[in-house]
């Protein structure tokens, strides 16, 4: 076991991590940050998303270790100061991007990732961005709107609003 | 009440909340002070004889608490079977025990053979790995026909073969249909396969189990779709805990689709391992042990005859079809390929003569159960798929061969002959609607436009029906079935008002948290701000039976409204009381009761208020108090129905299926919450499009699983998936539960694949080829090898 720190959002964080420890694990079962899910064991679902010093990371990719120093950002993060939603998790919810809300703690951050990189993506930009983030529920549909609005454009009707 | 919260509104989900931020609760999330790890050695083999387990070098690892073998469970049922199947002789179906850990054999790659539970799960697996098991490889049973065959090696040696039940219906048909066939005018055969899937959740299984000695009680947290169904089965059969003494407690569950209905052995090891080691015992699947013990669904392999008079009116259908079971009877196997296919073969259609034959067989396979539609999938697919052959073969339009043979709106309620009775529907509508909104009178257009960039474009169509809200109790006990199918609720009106409803359905993604509310809101009047639904504690909730088969506002909701409908009544009293005033005379409005006629008014509040605060109250005639239960059972099943239509272009270079968009027209009866119903039709959609072009679960000829992870299985992602257009807006209310609600949950996993295969065979048809069929998935390879040979 060695000790392990970060600053995770924003608050410096430690904990005992085994050299073999994978972020994911450190996230949930030493610091209890529940949010980050772990839906498969091939890092190819995304519920596990998070963001090392600012780029989207699968937390199943990288040992615990590795993060040693690193600014860290997860879903427990993401809401304005004042607790409200932020703008993307706003979205989803208006949009009803998500059911189960499994796969929704890696899209929301695979999604503030894409917007940050690509701030008016389009359709076809925001499913080949999702290539690694696997939904069960939701056939994608409102994800993708959920980002386009949450991206300020206009978001097809082709579903009730 | 705002219009905004009640019946029809789609207010934002109250759930996504904790969702989007990270505060759910699922089963993963729960640690209990103190507990253990569990992990499971599982069977590499398909079939094979367990020599020897030897766990004494894993035993003395520092850490390790216990391996357990089937030799601890001596004392324990196995997993029970919830449906029996009776075959066409009048014999019970083979029933073979299932055990919590493998007993004297391994049948499929997966089968659990003993578990090591130590103070970490890398102990645990570390551990495993030190546990030496000698397993004598036997052959394999795979190919269903071949199982059958006389001499074939046996699954279960003291069975009598790997047949499970021969199952015929509607037997006393069978001569008629076979002479109808004989005689028509026109038939139209089609041999299919109905591709094995996984169903996957997002969330993988997981079962904590606690035990406290001071008062001897259990409690399991599991995901699970229906805690009760798990609680009766593994409290009654498996472990002989009874229910006073165990809860079972599903919190947040990341998606079912169905898999999550089963009681598995890992919820009875965790349950009894934490009390025989006096520490509670937490077991979290990997996705790839997932592949290889999660039920699967489908693997069929049909052949279906359609019979034509000389005005292409359907006369008579005779279908086979061998439906795999895997190594085991899972919770309600037997009953998908039967009682959940057979019944609705008849379609959306007038067929007068039905005959359906099932042999479910025994492999060395994961055992196979209900996956999201659940035989009705299998019936959608082999009968849309044969009517669109008989079309081509007639050369007649496939939408009008189907106009010609449709149940028509003046015919309901219409009595099939495979013993279901559809109380409602309008196919001519939903068939119109979801032409209109594809725009398939333009098709050639948009052809025309994709051959002249090489592509070759194909419009498929199918229209579907299904039986959903399971089900009415007298019925599915004459069928088979070792349960009741009933739903609970009691609603809990606080003394201030704020209402607390239990109910026994449970939400894995369906958001019932937010659209029950809506009904009790709508109801009563006041805002849905005010109501909570509680779920999925045994502990909390009255005994339901859970979410599955599109049951929950068709059966948990109407049993939710009759509760309501009782509170409102005795709220009446009350009110009549308060205002000195006939009961006959109260009205309730808004969260108002008044006097007709008068400007007499007491709030709801106040009506509450008095029932807990009883000064000024008729204790004469009613109890203090404001709670009541109901059970609602369905006097009948609910028939959604809808029309799918899909465009595809075909790559002729590489056999590459491009989706390009998805119409479905739906007839759910009264919709409680549009966006959520919208929601429901997508992910059924993406699943039925999913297994249409890419999902398969593959083994090879050693009961070798090649499709065992994300890695090989291929799950739809976003840029597989087109914009989806659904309207729901036909909509024929049901006429025997007082919602009017028909279901929406498995309507797209069911009508949609067909409607893929259809529009790929469609656009090589277009092409001048003429291929008749593809199996599904319809990957490049399939329709390349179908074009080229």
């Amino acid at each position: 076991m060695t000790k392990v720190t970060m600053t995770i959002n924003g608050k410096p964080r430690s904990g005992d991590a085994e050299g073999r420890t994978l972020l994911s694990s450190f996230l949930r079962d030493e610091l209890g940050l529940t949010g980050t899910h772990v839906g498969c064991d091939t890092s190819q679902c995304g519920a596990c998303v998070v963001h090392v010093n600012g780029k989207a990371v699968k937390s199943c990719t990288m040992f615990a270790a590795e993060a040693d120093g690193a600014e860290v950002d997860t879903i427990e993060g993401q809401a304005n100061a004042d607790g409200s939603l932020n703008v993307i998790q706003q979205a989803f919810q208006d949009y009803h991007g998500l059911q189960c809300g499994f796969c929704t703690p890696g899209m929301v951050m695979s999604a503030a990732a894409l917007l940050k990189e690509n701030p008016i993506p389009s359709e076809a930009e925001i499913r080949h961005y999702l290539e690694g983030n696997i939904c069960r529920c939701t056939g994608y549909h409102n994800i993708v709107r959920a980002i386009l609005a949450a991206s300020g454009q206009d978001v097809p009707a082709v579903a009730a609003e | 009440m705002p219009k905004d919260s009640g019946i029809g509104a789609s207010p934002k989900r109250r759930e996504d909340v904790r969702f989007l931020t990270g505060t759910g609760n699922y089963t993963d999330d729960i640690n209990i002070h103190g507990q253990a790890y569990a992990w499971f050695i599982r069977s590499d083999a398909a079939h094979g004889k367990i020599n020897n387990i030897d766990a004494s070098a894993a035993e003395a690892m520092d850490g390790v608490l216990k391996v357990f073998t089937s030799a601890d469970f001596a004392e324990a049922g196995g997993m029970p079977c919830g449906w029996q199947v009776t075959d066409r002789h009048g014999e019970a179906m083979q029933e073979p025990k299932h055990p919590i850990l493998a007993e004297g054999k391994v049948r499929h790659v997966g089968d659990p053979i003993a578990v090591v539970v130590a103070d970490t799960p890398d102990l645990a697996r570390d551990a495993a790995e030190a546990v030496e098991i000698d397993i004598e490889e036997l052959e394999a049973v795979m190919d269903m026909k071949a199982a059958v065959a006389d001499g074939a090696t046996k699954v279960h040696d003291d069975l009598t073969s790997n047949l499970c039940y021969d199952w015929g219906f509607v037997e006393e048909n069978r001569e008629a249909v076979d002479e109808a066939i004989k005689s028509a005018a026109h038939v139209t055969t089609l041999e299919l396969v109905n591709n094995r899937l996984v169903a996957n959740p997002m969330e993988p299984r997981v079962a904590v189990g606690d035990y406290n000695r001071a008062n001897d009680e259990h409690t399991l947290y599991t995901t699970s779709q229906n805690p009760h169904v798990i609680r009766l089965l593994m409290g009654a059969f498996v472990l002989g805990i009874p229910e006073h003494k165990l809860r079972v407690v599903a919190p947040d569950v990341g998606g079912g689709f169905g898999a999550k209905i089963f009681h598995y052995a890992e919820e009875a090891f965790v349950t009894f391992a934490a009390k025989a080691l006096n520490r509670p015992v937490k077991w979290t699947c990997s996705r790839s042990e997932a592949f290889i013990s999660d039920a699967h669904g489908r693997d069929h392999v049909t052949k279906i005859e359609l019979a034509m008079d000389e005005n292409h009116k359907f006369t008579a259908i005779r279908t086979d079809t061998y439906a795999n079971m895997g190594a085991y009877l899972s919770t309600f196997a037997p009953s998908v390929p039967t009682w959940l296919h057979g019944t609705l073969m008849a379609g959306n259609y007038t067929t007068p003569l039905i005959y359906v034959n099932v042999k479910a067989v025994f492999t060395n396979t994961v055992p196979v159960d209900a996956y999201r539609g659940a035989g009705r999938p299998e019936a959608t697919f082999q009968l849309e798929r044969v009517i669109d052959k008989a079309a081509r073969e007639l050369d007649i339009d496939p939408v009008e061969l189907r106009r010609i043979n449709f149940i028509q709106p003046d015919q309901f309620p219409y009595d099939t002959p495979v013993a279901v009775s559809y109380d409602t529907g309008n196919y001519q509508a939903t068939m119109d609607k979801a032409l209109e909104i594809s725009g398939y009178a333009d098709f050639e257009a948009r052809r025309a436009e994709s051959e002249a960039r090489g592509k070759l474009r194909g419009i498929g169509v199918a229209h579907y029906i299904e039986a959903c809200g399971i089900a009415p109790s007298n019925l599915v006990g004459q069928l088979g079935a070792r349960a009741g199918l009933y739903e609970s609720a009691t609603v809990r009106v606080n003394a201030t008002g704020s209402i607390s409803v239990f109910t026994g359905s449970h939400s894995h993604g369906q958001g019932h948290e937010t659209t029950f509310a809506q009904v009790v809101a709508e109801m009563i009047g006041v805002d849905a701000s005010q109501i909570d639904i509680v779920h999925g504690d045994t502990s909390k909730v009255p005994m339901g039976m859970g979410t599955y088969g599109s049951r929950s506002i068709a059966v948990g909701g109407s049993a939710m409204v009759r509760a309501t409908e009782k509170i409102i009544n005795k709220a009446k009293k009350i009110a009549a009381h308060l205002m000195e005033a006939s009961e006959a005379d109260i009205e309730l409005k808004d969260g108002q009761f008044s006097v007709a006629g008068t400007d007499k008014s007491v709030a709801w509040g106040d009506v509450t208020l008095a029932a807990y605060v009883p000064h000024n109250y008729p204790l004469e005639e009613i109890e203090p108090g404001l709670e009541e239960s109901a059970f609602y059972d369905p006097a009948n099943f609910t028939y959604p129905s809808g029309a799918y239509i899909c465009e595809v272009e075909v790559d002729p270079e590489t056999g590459e299926v491009d989706m390009l968009g998805f119409t479905a027209a739906d007839d759910f009866g009264n919709v409680i919450n549009p966006m959520i119903v919208e929601g429901q039709v997508h992910g059924g959609l993406a699943q039925g499009i999913g297994q249409a072009m890419m999902e398969n679960c593959v083994y090879d000829e050693n009961g070798q699983l090649l499709s065992g992870s994300f890695m090989d299985y291929t799950m739809p992602r976003a840029d597989d998936m087109p914009m989806m257009n659904v309207d729901h807006s036909c909509q024929t209310p049901c006429t025997h539960n007082p919602l009017g609600v028909k279901g929406c949950g498995e309507a797209g996993a069911i009508g949609s694949p067909p409607a893929v295969v259809n529009a790929v065979i469609d656009a090589l048809h277009r092409a001048g080829n003429k291929v008749e069929h593809i199996d599904m998935p319809v990957s490049p390879a399939r329709v390349w090898k179908a074009m080229h040979g």
